[in-house]
């Protein structure tokens, strides 16, 4: 259970980085938290000639609340944010709480303060948490390489089970999280097998209210369940139901009927099924509540 | 060189292990965890996975809990780290956690005691004053093969007694 050797290089900042990635060639990967690529070298499942450790890039060690491009407000994590970082930081969690809803179920603290959220990403395990908040906001990875950049939307982003678009030599530099316009609430529920696992399901779901509290915009969005993040709208079942009213349950099983989720070890393709079902009613009715509560306290404020 | 040559090379490595400065030529493949057993004798730590899931490795580096087998050692350079040698009081007596997991009978064979440790004493500079529910959310991330937990949780609760104790006596 010991990792093979690598030539190690420990760039000082990121355009070092993008020369070292550029002069290594292909056999060459990024170390960020290691909570992935460690595990997996100790276990010889990777063997890189070349290690490239981005853990001294301190500029890119930032959570920062913006406004977009398009007047929007935004969530810009770097690469060297560790998850516990975002999940701490009060101007994001006030902004996006979906953020840390969903971290709180990444993994356990101790491997929330190494591994790296924009790390989580590259790395696009259809268990991570991340990837489906990434795809349910409609956010953004920003790659680099020496002489190139580009920013990729999260549908293009995910390409297969532990595989995103990033290629050999690029450098993930941040993840940009859009916040949801309007009146929106969000909520994360999953399932695991023990506490901090990978879940057998897990959903994030947003739910948008109208100015009289009708459901505008109803959305999930899953983990586990098949070979990258999977976003459904349910407004279909809910829109303009008056928030009390909506019917969740029949949201759940609409988006469950639209799975295809596959057995393995940890469950079979049916259970998965159920179980998106049930979290899905309850994310969004938590969700709605969420969003109903921030509805009054506008209106409170305004008075 | 050729490559292997090169993969082996020897990369001066530098910490503050428990307040003293400790230095060692190690290849960039050693993990922290072997650093510490292996370069640093601090067999203390303890390894019982290696990939991440048992916690039995958790030290402090920054004063942040982490996994010392899912580190190079290289990527510390420089760092600040506390183990369970650590965690004793400066005049080697007892720490207040190790003294409430006596206290509380929080462990058995103790292979897992050394990971509990470090990460409680992480957990109670955060959160001097925890519920039981949060002491037990703390040490979800380790694993315990002998005691069931109960007597860890307990031990969570009495070590911030103890800590919240000692500093109320100092100031009076
Ligand atoms: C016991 C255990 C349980 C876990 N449970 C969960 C869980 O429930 N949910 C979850 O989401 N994750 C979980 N994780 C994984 C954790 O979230 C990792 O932190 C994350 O997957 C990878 O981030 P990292 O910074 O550690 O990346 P690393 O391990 O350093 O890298 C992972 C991969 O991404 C690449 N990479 C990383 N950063 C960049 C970058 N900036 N640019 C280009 N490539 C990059 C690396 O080359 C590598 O291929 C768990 C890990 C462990 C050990
Ligand atoms: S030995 Fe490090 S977590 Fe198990
Ligand atoms: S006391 Fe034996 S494993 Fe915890």
């Amino acid at each position: 259970m010991k990792p093979p050797g690598f030539i190690y290089h420990r760039p000082e900042t990121v355009e070092d980085a993008l020369g070292v990635l550029a002069d290594v060639g292909p056999d060459a990967k990024v170390l960020a938290g290691g909570q992935s690529l460690v595990p997996m070298m100790n276990m010889r499942l990777a063997a890189p000639s070349h290690l490239v450790d981005v853990n001294r890039l301190a500029d890119l060690a930032y959570v920062r609340v913006g406004t977009a491009a398009d007047g929007g407000r935004e969530v810009a994590v770097g690469a060297l944010a560790r998850h516990a970082d975002v999940e701490r930081d009060e101007a994001a969690r006030a902004e996006l709480p979906l953020l840390a809803q969903a971290l709180r179920y990444v993994a356990h603290p101790t491997i929330r303060n190494r591994g790296t959220t924009v790390g989580s990403l590259v790395h696009a395990d259809p268990s991570g948490e991340m990837t489906a908040v990434l795809a349910l906001l409609g956010g953004s990875v920003e790659l680099r390489t020496a002489t190139a950049s580009r920013t990729v939307p999260a549908g293009e982003f995910f390409v297969g089970p532990l595989e995103s678009c990033a290629r050999a030599g690029e450098l993930a530099t941040r993840a940009v999280f859009p916040v949801p316009a309007g009146r929106t609430g969000s909520s994360w529920h999953e399932v695991a097998r023990r506490n901090g696992d990978y879940a057998v399901c897990g959903v994030g779901a947003l739910v948008t209210l109208d100015d009289v509290g009708r459901v505008a915009g109803a959305r999930v969005a899953y983990i586990s369940v098949g070979p990258v993040p999977e976003v459904l709208s349910v407004a279909d079942v809910v829109e303009q139901a008056p928030v009390d009213a909506a019917d969740w349950v029949a949201a759940g099983r609409y988006a469950a009927d639209r799975l295809e989720p596959e057995s393995d070890i940890h469950a079979t393709g049916e259970y998965r099924r159920h179980l998106a079902g049930v979290l899905t009613a309850r994310a969004l009715r938590e969700a709605s509540a969420r969003a109903a509560r921030l509805e009054e306290t506008i209106l409170e404020g305004s008075r | 060189m050729t490559d292997t040559d090169a993969a082996e090379r020897n990369h001066p490595v530098t910490m503050l292990v428990n307040g003293v400065h400790r230095s060692a030529e190690i290849p960039a493949r050693r993990l922290l965890s072997d650093f510490l057993r292996h370069d640093l004798g601090l067999t203390g730590t303890h390894v019982g996975c290696e990939h991440g899931v048992c916690g039995a490795c958790t030290v402090l580096v920054d004063g942040r809990p982490i996994r010392s087998c899912l580190q190079f050692a290289v990527t510390l350079d420089g760092a600040q780290v506390t183990t369970i040698e650590g965690c004793t009081r400066a005049d080697g007596e007892l720490g207040s956690v190790q003294q409430a997991f006596q206290d509380c009978h929080g462990l058995q064979c103790g292979f897992c005691t050394p990971g509990f440790v470090t990460t409680i004493t992480a957990f109670l500079d955060e959160n001097p004053d925890p519920t039981e529910d949060e002491a037990r959310e703390a040490i979800a991330g380790n694993l315990c093969r002998c005691t069931g937990y109960q007597n860890i949780v307990a031990s969570v609760l009495r070590a911030a007694e103890l800590a919240n104790g000692s500093a109320g006596q100092e100031s009076t």
